[in-house]
């Protein structure tokens, strides 16, 4: 495991995310807007491959861009009434704009000073072989107790969005 | 040449923001939720990044991350429900207009 990563794929993939996020932001048709959103995603699945996190790269596919992004692409279908309302105003702010930027101001602070620690990269890469092992016997308790959450959001996602006749 | 974790939690503190903007000023309740869902994908970011240069070994940022893509996509399948839900009741998802609250 190298001690950093290629600087080529980081800047390809970061203009990727960043100028899907300010598209997102920007364009005004919703539906453009949730398939940026799952350019964003796909990106960001392409920085977890580049971190040495191939797992998590699959599961960021499958989850985000196969089903949220179709979830997201439902809502908006089902919640509009004619092709005119996917278009929406700008609705932009400057107070919103001015949090947003303080906030990123003083986030950049603090990573301008992070050090980040002298850590020896081992020698072989982690793969999905040692993320299984250790999900399923240190961290075998949140596993459980996420199934759990799953489910009851799945009930509740279901009793909500469910018909009228109760 | 390389970049190393410095490049990496900037890219996540940009994309959180550009996030937040969009979740503060969007005025349709989807296109709020796919705004928190684009802050989550920069907090995971983040937590990767930092798990791979400074525990690589133990892969610790990677498994909280896993843990919350579980609850993000939860939270997102409840909002999209609640989005439709509401939409029956009041025809509308856009955010300016439920206000019965209001004073």
């Amino acid at each position: 495991m190298p001690d950093s990563v290629a600087v080529v794929p980081f800047v390809v993939l970061a203009v990727a995310a960043v100028g899907g996020a300010v598209m997102m932001v920007l364009v005004r048709n919703v539906v453009h807007a949730a398939f940026w959103l799952l350019e964003i995603m796909m990106a960001v699945a392409g920085l977890f491959m580049l971190l040495s996190a191939g797992f998590l790269a699959l599961i960021q596919v499958m989850v985000y861009a196969g089903a949220v992004s179709v979830l997201v692409l439902f809502t908006v279908m089902l919640t509009l009434r004619r092709r005119e309302d996917a278009e929406r105003p700008l609705d932009l702010s400057w107070s919103a704009g001015l949090i947003a930027l303080g906030v990123f101001a003083a986030v950049s602070a603090a990573v301008a000073s992070f050090v980040p620690p002298a850590v020896s990269a081992p020698s072989v890469t982690p793969g999905v072989a040692e993320f299984g092992a250790a999900l399923f016997t240190q961290r075998a308790l949140p596993f459980e107790i996420a199934s759990v959450v799953l489910l009851v959001a799945l009930v509740g996602a279901v009793w909500w969005a469910g018909g009228d006749d109760r | 040449m390389t970049v190393g974790p410095i490049a990496f939690m900037a890219l996540a503190a940009l994309l959180f923001c550009i996030g937040l903007f969009g979740a503060l000023t969007k005025k349709s309740a989807v296109m709020v939720l796919m705004s928190l869902e684009l802050m989550t994908n920069a907090v995971n970011l983040n937590l990767v990044a930092i798990s791979r240069f400074v525990t690589p070994a133990s892969m610790a940022g990677q498994f909280a991350a896993s843990f919350i893509i579980v609850v993000a996509a939860a939270e997102i399948g409840l909002g999209l429900a609640l989005v439709l839900a509401l939409y029956r009741l009041r025809r509308t998802v856009e955010l300016d207009r439920i206000d019965r609250l209001r004073g």
